[in-house]
């Protein structure tokens, strides 16, 4: 059994799932079930100044059968009283010392207001704070969420506020919605956050309805943009987690979030740099229950490579991921198809005819169809397309270049 | 028109798909490219499109892609072989099971058979005349279809009180309901098809007069009867032809065929099963299928077969028979064991046969029901006059015409070897339409 257990900037978890912040944290009786199935830590859905939520909130992008590829929803924070929020803090967090219990929080940007609910959060004996500067839709409209996420110097000064004011780790919730991260990743640090955590949610809007032309989800006919989440956005959030992690400026844990659904994400977040993840849409979608094959999953996987902690795989394949500048110009390889696989699809043909580069022919009488290697420039298309698991192989082939880069050239 | 009440009492075996086994099947289609699939189809339907028009929820294009390639799809949708044509094909049987093609194809139609019928593509050029077609069974309505997309009149002769041929008369009704064949025909009418029943050319109407009055006439008239064992007893009541039985299984009161006790069915292809599955529903305790040859040599499809089994069916190998028995009606069938001659092989449908000594056996049966292919219509092509080979039309490889211009002949009634199908006879339709077209706006055959 390998140590799942993770120290994430003074907040202990025994394992490194946690629940996003989002309806699955509404409510003591959630995260106490939550617990007892096995999460390791628990964002609290956001407190703050009471809200009123809307009906309908939640819009969902089904893909080739699957439902909720993609999840948006445009629900506010908490819509229950502060009080009633920190009296099931308290005692969730009574009956589960070994759990992380971290309060999301996000109230008007006067250091008044965060003084005073800073304290309140502290008497609960959470773990920590999660600050949301990242809720796109409503709250940001009031000056709230992500209007401060990409201001970098609000960032950085509300950040400060609640350093001023709390003990507790903090940790600075992200916007994915900003041309580059680390922009406001560096000023959050700068303001003293213990840690950052991303990505929420992206600036979407789910769809149309095509017989009312009502917009998914409505509100009585109308809709708003709000924010994109689920197994969609995972490579945003990768990018995401990795530019900060190798960011000098940074430099603090990291918690990954977006789209993680198996222990297979997880593992990838941590790779690029995260060490513990947070989900929502998958266990919106499927239940609790779910982190029971994550952490089996992720158990197996450590045992499988002799590897003791969790910890070692954070951040394990950064220093793979870099600048185009420093890729090698000279690797090249080429697809070759499996003659014994190959079911004569042609798909493969189709895309590299039209969306690649003509270099598959189709033989009369013959079912599969062709590589001319001279021409084929290793775009991975074709066995992108191919329906059948290891059908197509992109082989790297020796082409007796001396390995160069376009920085090396420059 | 008749009444056909079988549909009430004869429920079909195979039931509609789900809405949601639909969308799952269909979301298992690759879209392959130059689809194996559409080859595997006579009337090369754009099968990876309607599917792909069914996982979005589109039954109305699901039903436009097939019926502008097959104007009888829905039929086809529940009696094609389609093991041995598109599902065949479909390159799914390589690395799963073959997307069921033919039940999807069945979801679209039914939609259109509901009510959201598409309306069909215009092509892009339009003739002028008339054109004659002799048979209003599936080759003929598919020829009648296209000719009159293509902007021609079309009259349709038919013998019998209703379209459909044997679609409407000869396949069981709880294989393909009687309503679907007549929704066929319906949609040939309503595009301006005319059609005149109970008018039997040759008779009713003269070869020279279709010839003469008609720009092209085309001949889609089926094969005939069930032939003669060439036994004695055959005049014994209880003796049924098995495409009259099924006619009059749906056509009349199942109560005037009722069968009883044993019943013993000669043949093993396609419509000896038919015949014995629906041998049973009318009453049958016990169907034997005799067969002079084997298991390996057997012409029906493996899903035939299969089904037969299911259903009870029994089946007697190497067993022929010599003559029917009974005093005033079937009381037995007298049988002779048979074998391959020496140096034949057990599986080769054209072997030699003999019988084995000392094996004559009586098996007592209630009636016998031959179902041992159909008879070529020879007087046809004799009273008009065209080429015949070994009994069969000779006809253009590519046009469908005889040996006397303008007169094109299509169908069962080529007397193909092997199965003949519903989907070949509307390919031969269609392909004939366009060749009459070509000849009537260009004056050339090529
Ligand atoms: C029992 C049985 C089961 C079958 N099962 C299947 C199956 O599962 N799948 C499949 O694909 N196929 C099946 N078939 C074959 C299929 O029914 C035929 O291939 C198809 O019907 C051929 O169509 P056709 O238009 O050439 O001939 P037909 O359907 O025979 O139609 C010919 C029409 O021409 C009319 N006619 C003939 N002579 C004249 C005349 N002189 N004047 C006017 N009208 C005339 C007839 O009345 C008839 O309506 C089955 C056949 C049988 C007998
Ligand atoms: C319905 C809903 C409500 C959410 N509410 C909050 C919130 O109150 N505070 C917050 O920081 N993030 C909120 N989020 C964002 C999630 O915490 C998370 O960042 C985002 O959904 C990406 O993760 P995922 O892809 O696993 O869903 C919400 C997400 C959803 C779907
Ligand atoms: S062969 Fe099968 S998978 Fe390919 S397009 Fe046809 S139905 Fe779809």
């Amino acid at each position: 059994m390998a140590d799942l257990s993770v120290n994430f900037a003074g907040i202990k978890s025994p394992n490194p799932f946690w629940l996003a912040s989002g309806p699955l944290t509404n409510t003591g009786y959630q995260v106490a079930k939550a617990f007892d199935e096995g999460w390791g830590g628990a964002v609290w859905k956001t407190v703050g100044e009471p809200v009123v939520n809307v009906s309908s909130r939640l819009g969902g992008l089904d893909y080739g059968g699957r439902r909720m590829m993609g999840l948006n929803n445009i629900e506010l924070i908490s819509d229950r009283s502060l009080e009633d929020n920190l009296r099931e803090i308290a005692q969730v967090k009574r009956r589960f010392p070994d759990q992380a219990v971290v309060v999301s929080v996000m109230v008007e940007s006067r250091p008044e207001a965060w003084a005073d609910v800073l304290h309140q959060i502290e008497d609960t004996g959470a773990d920590g704070v999660e600050m949301n500067f990242g809720c796109p839709h409503g709250m940001s409209e009031r000056g709230m969420g992500s209007i401060i996420g990409q201001v970098p110097d609000y960032t950085c000064q509300i950040t400060g506020y609640a350093k001023s004011f709390t003990k507790l780790p903090v940790i600075v919730k992200l916007t994915p919605n900003v041309t580059d991260i680390r922009n406001p990743a560096r000023s959050a640090v700068l303001g003293g956050a213990d840690a950052l955590s991303l990505i929420n949610t992206i600036n979407s809007v789910m769809g149309i309805d095509l017989d009312t032309w009502r917009p998914l989800p409505h509100v009585d006919g109308r809709g708003s943009h709000g924010g994109y989440c689920g197994p969609a956005v995972k490579p945003i959030a990768l990018h995401m987690v990795s530019s900060i992690a190798q960011d000098e400026g940074v430099g603090v844990p990291i918690s990954g979030i977006g789209g993680i659904e198996t222990w297979r994400d997880a593992v990838e977040f941590l790779l690029l740099g995260a060490s513990t993840v947070q989900v929502c849409t998958a266990a919106m979608h499927y239940g609790f229950r779910i982190v029971r094959e994550m952490t089996d999953g992720l158990n197996d996987y450590l045992n499988a490579r002799g590897m003791a902690r969790v910890g070692e795989l954070t951040g394990g394949a950064l220093n793979r991921l870099g600048d185009w500048n420093d890729l090698n110009l000279s690797y090249q390889v080429v697809a070759r198809i499996d003659q014994q696989k190959c079911v004569g699809c042609n798909l493969c043909y189709i895309a590299c005819d039209d969306g690649g580069h003509q270099c598959i022919d189709l033989i009369p009488g013959q079912k599969v169809p062709l590589v001319r290697e001279a021409d084929c420039v290793g775009c991975n298309l074709c066995s992108l397309v191919c329906p059948v698991p290891g059908c197509i192989d992109m082989v790297p082939i020796e082409t007796g270049r001396p390995a160069k880069t376009w920085r090396g050239l420059a | 028109m008749p009444e056909f009440t079988s549909d009430l009492v004869m429920h079909e075996v195979v039931g509609p798909l789900t809405t949601a086994e639909a969308r799952e099947e269909a979301l298992r289609c690759y879209y392959c490219y130059d689809a194996p699939c559409i080859r595997g189809c006579p009337t090369a339907i754009d099968i990876p499109v309607f599917i792909k028009h069914i996982a979005t929820g589109h039954l109305l294009g699901a039903a436009r892609t097939i019926l502008d390639a097959n104007p009888l799809g829905a039929t086809c949708a529940r009696i094609c072989p389609t093991e041995a044509l598109c599902e065949g094909a479909c390159v799914r049987g390589q690395d799963s099971r073959p997307v069921a093609i033919g039940r999807l194809q069945r979801t679209a139609t039914d939609a259109a058979m509901a009510g959201e019928v598409p309306d069909l593509p215009e092509f892009a050029t339009a003739g002028h005349g008339r054109v004659a077609v002799v048979g209003a069974g599936p080759s003929g309505l598919s020829a009648a279809s296209y000719l009159r997309r293509l902007g021609y009149e079309v009259d349709v002769f038919e013998e019998r009180p209703a379209g459909g041929g044997l679609d409407t008369y000869g396949i069981v009704s709880f294989r393909e309901p009687v309503a679907v064949s007549l929704w066929e025909v319906e949609r040939a009418a309503k595009m301006g098809v005319q059609f005149h029943y109970g008018v039997r050319a040759g008779r009713d109407v003269s070869w020279d007069a279709l010839r003469e009055g008609w720009d092209a006439v085309v001949l889609a008239v089926g094969l005939g009867r069930v032939p003669r064992l060439g036994i004695g007893g055959e005049e014994l009541p209880g003796v049924y032809d098995a495409l009259e039985l099924v006619e009059a299984s749906k056509t009349g009161p199942l109560e005037a065929i009722r069968l009883f006790g044993t019943v013993a069915v000669v043949g093993a292809g396609n419509t000896a099963v038919d015949a014995a599955t629906l041998a049973k529903r009318l009453g049958a305790d016990r169907v034997i299928i005799l067969y002079r040859r084997g298991e390996e040599a057997m012409p029906a499809y493996a899903y035939e077969y299969a089904f037969a089994k299911q259903e009870g069916i029994e089946y007697r190998w190497w067993t022929r028979p010599l003559a029917i028995t009974g005093a005033s009606r079937v009381e037995g069938i007298r049988v002779v064991s048979t074998r391959p001659a020496s140096g034949q092989a057990r599986s080769d449908r054209q072997a030699q046969l003999e019988d084995v000594a000392d094996s004559v056996q009586d098996i007592p049966v209630s009636a016998v029901i031959r179902a041992v292919g159909q008879e070529k219509p020879g007087q046809i092509w004799s009273a008009l006059g065209v080429l015949v080979r070994e009994g069969r039309v000779v006809v253009d490889s590519e046009t469908f015409e005889t040996s006397l211009t303008g007169v094109y002949a299509i169908g069962d009634g080529l007397a193909r070897p092997g199965e003949a199908t519903v989907v070949q006879g509307v390919a031969d339709g269609k392909r004939c339409a366009f060749a009459v077209h070509h000849r009537l706006t260009t004056g050339r055959e090529d």
